[in-house]
């Protein structure tokens, strides 16, 4: 055989070769074409079912924070009008939690972010801007600003044996929160910026008390703090402290335990407050009634089933049908032959995913907002994340059917191993009673944790939380999870690579 | 019908295939349920919940290779041809059908026995070691008591309910890919919309007519006031989901060219 000849057969051969020619193949098989359509229709279907199916018409409007985000500004504010710089000074001698554990049996409990504190904020509207330095119930002193920053201060709880002294100082937009133990050696905790605060804030004590977490349930709980030596300086309107619930009625706030309020008692400098709710970022189990873009998303299931039996099909058929023999005479660099199918089949099922994905995003958004529904938000790099992650999962799954069909020959069995492998772990970790490291094991090392590319959700340590899989924080960032799936499609290519090379077509 | 059912009886039993998917399906069942009950946790909202369902769980990867049976007894056929040779020998096509859906139903309810005691005794096993104890509220499981009783035997019926599912909907699509797809499709896209499609009624719906979630029903044994639909009935709608799977398969057997 002289080298022209391998040249000229290598070159007829080529990748790009092989490539089209399993394009053609693709193209004309109709059923593979329709299962591909059907993969994007079904993520728009489902998107419109979800985003129609749910109306919140008439319920109260999230309260969204200075930056955008949703939030939970509902709390008990003693309050007075600060026109312009001044300062405020309290101590804490106590704050206290108590939980239901039934009806009508409110039990002393820990609510380790239950606050009670110091705070100039813009208005009592919810989600405008503020400053706080606060005791909690199990973090120490904090200083926290406009709902996502938060300063740690002096640790260790509050007690009248050992109180907290706490100071806030306005000047202009500069609040400077300060903390001591004794009322007279005084540490600064932090100095924040806060915008908009305009030319009358109010400022005053609060207590909030956010709901308790235990396991994979919240309940709500209440808190009451004694504050004492209240002094004020500066510009701070006279009168009479006015005590407040902030946001009664938030969808962020699911309310007081049965047979509580919020209160106010007291005079001179020593007060006694009680309140329920928080001021802070909402997550998924203060903000129930929000929806996510993985939840518009939920057709990739369906996509998923439909785009792995045509994974599996793409290369089972040859060995039914005996074309694999026609393939390989055809282009006896078995390897070429895999790579080719791999290439034609993610490519197409990428585009097809990216396509439905984006307008399965467009369609349940505007169709959910019509109905009132509240979607957590997201940037418009986050949306193309998860639009480019959805179809990239498909992609992957798709080819991780056809190596698995390649292995197996068979298509019933590809088909279910694949579909049992990537969605069954997801079910499992919708089981209610399914421990949450469970569930993040399972979203960490099995396929499922590809869904990881859908969450939008952010995490905030300063706020209790179910953060499982199933509420939608999983345990891996959205790409990482996605090479979790991609690492298992190419385990898988290289076997069927290896098997295809040694066994007979 | 006996000729044929001494056919489908002889063709099952000569090729390994079937033999592996039922020990899988047992293996599966099994696994699975050792697995979940090994990690269940007793914290002081309760014990995760029922301790005969938790030991049952393994049926929902256990259905899977029953599936791929059900699937393969009638498209393999079709796949290879062989369905010709079949209905050659039996031309009654609707008798074809009913003694492949009779040969499954023994074969899948000998295998659902096996792996339905077998999850329920690696449940009695290790339960106990994780706090799920009579101390706690939680008996022994045992068949002498009626709810368990009927979950272990709703179980199997179970299994060969999503067996003849299976067989029907591979009748009528007649590919094995597409009706593994569709039958998967049907038992675990429910659950997963059920969760997120908005609105409790809309969940309790979806919950009371998915093959999976309406029939896994019969394995509840507490809070059964609070079930979206009865035990026996949520099996009634997975047996309503094979009828209908049946019907399909065997009007457009009738009616198709082989």
């Amino acid at each position: 055989m002289t080298a022209a000849v391998t040249r000229s057969r290598s070159g007829r051969n080529g990748l790009a070769q092989v490539v089209r020619a399993e394009w053609t193949k693709f193209r004309t098989v109709r059923g593979w074409v329709i299962g591909t359509v059907a993969a994007a229709l079904m993520l728009v279907l489902f998107a419109a079912l979800t985003g129609a199916g749910s109306v919140q018409h008439g319920a109260p409007r999230v309260p969204v924070g200075p930056g955008g985000e949703p939030v939970t500004d509902s709390f008990y504010f003693v309050h007075r009008p600060l026109a312009g710089d001044g300062s405020i000074t309290v101590s804490v001698s106590a704050l206290r939690s108590s939980i239901p554990r039934g009806l009508a049996d409110l039990r002393p409990g820990v609510v380790p972010w239950s606050k009670a504190g110091l705070i100039i904020k813009q208005s009592t509207r919810q989600g405008s801007p503020y400053a706080a330095i606060m005791v909690t119930g199990g973090h120490g002193v904090r200083m926290q600003d406009d709902y996502v920053g938060d300063t740690a201060g002096l640790p260790g709880p509050v007690s009248a044996a050992s109180p907290r002294w706490l100071r806030l100082d306005r000047s202009g937009d500069a609040i400077t929160g300060r903390a001591s133990a004794d009322g007279t050696h005084w540490t600064t905790v932090g100095t924040v910026h806060v915008s908009g605060l305009g030319p009358t804030a109010q400022g005053g004590l609060f207590v909030a008390s956010p709901p308790s977490v235990h396991g994979m349930g919240t309940s709500g709980s209440v808190s009451t703090a004694v504050f004492d030596d209240l002094r004020v300086q500066g510009s701070w309107a006279g009168g009479d402290w006015a005590g407040d619930q902030v946001g009664p009625e938030s969808p962020s706030f699911s309310g007081y335990p049965p047979n509580t309020s919020g209160s106010v008692t007291g005079s001179a400098g020593r007060f006694t407050v009680t309140g329920a709710g928080d001021i802070a970022p909402a997550v998924r189990v203060t903000l129930p009634t929000g929806g996510t873009l993985g939840e518009i998303l939920t057709g990739t299931f369906a996509a998923l089933i439909a785009v792995i039996v045509v994974g599996a099909l793409f290369i089972t058929t040859e060995y039914r049908k005996k074309l694999i023999h026609v393939t390989l005479a055809a282009s006896p660099k078995r390897i070429r032959v895999l790579v080719a199918k791999a290439t034609v089949l993610g490519a197409v099922t990428f585009v097809a995913g990216l396509a439905g994905a984006a307008v399965a995003v467009r369609l349940g958004e505007r169709l959910a907002r019509a109905n009132g529904v509240y979607i957590f938000p997201v940037t418009s790099s986050t949306e193309l994340r998860v639009e480019l992650g959805v179809a990239a999962l498909l992609a992957t799954a798709s080819i991780i059917a056809l190596s698995v069909g390649a292995v197996l020959r068979h298509s019933a069995g590809a088909v279910t191993t694949v579909i049992v492998a990537i969605v069954l772990p997801y079910i499992l970790v919708a089981i209610p009673f399914m421990p949450a490291s469970v569930a993040n094991w399972l979203t960490r090392v099995t396929p499922a944790a590809a869904f990881a590319v859908q969450q939008t959700l952010v995490r905030y340590h300063q706020v209790s939380g179910v953060y499982t899989p199933y509420e939608g924080y999983y345990p891996l960032g959205p790409w990482a999870g996605l090479a979790v799936l991609a690492g298992y499609a190419v385990v898988s290519l290289a076997v069927a690579a290896v098997l295809l090379r040694r066994r007979d077509a | 019908m006996r000729s044929a059912l001494h056919a489908e009886w002889t063709k099952v039993r000569t090729v390994a295939g079937p033999l592996w998917l039922l020990l899988g399906a047992i293996a599966a069942t099994v696994a699975l349920s050792a697995g979940a009950t090994s990690v269940v946790t007793c914290t002081s909202a309760g014990c995760g919940g029922d301790p005969t369902r938790l030991s049952l769980i393994g049926v929902i990867l256990g259905q899977a290779p029953v599936a791929v049976l059900a699937v393969l007894i009638i498209s393999g056929e079709f796949g290879s041809g062989m369905i010709r040779t079949t209905l050659t020998a039996a031309p009654r096509r609707i008798t074809v059908l009913a003694a492949k859906a009779v040969t499954l139903t023994g074969l899948v309810s000998a295998a659902g026995t096996v792996a339905v005691l077998g999850s329920l005794l690696t449940g009695w096993l290790i339960l106990p070691g994780h706090g799920v104890t009579a101390a706690r509220g939680h008996s022994a499981l045992s068949l002498a008591d009626g709810p368990t009783l009927r979950a272990a035997v709703g179980s199997v019926l179970y299994l060969i309910l999503i067996a003849l599912l299976s067989l029907g909907v591979a009748t009528a699509v007649r590919d094995s890919a597409a009706g593994i797809g569709i039958v998967l499709g049907l038992l675990y896209l429910f659950p997963i919309l059920s969760q997120t499609i908005g609105g409790p009624h809309w969940q309790r719906l979806l919950q009371q007519i998915g093959p999976m979630n309406a029939g896994l029903t019969v394995q509840a044994t507490t809070d059964l006031h609070d079930l979206p639909i009865g035990p026996w009935a949520g099996l009634g709608v997975t047996a309503g989901w094979a009828a209908a799977a049946l019907l399909a398969g065997g009007l457009l057997l009738r009616t198709g060219d082989a």
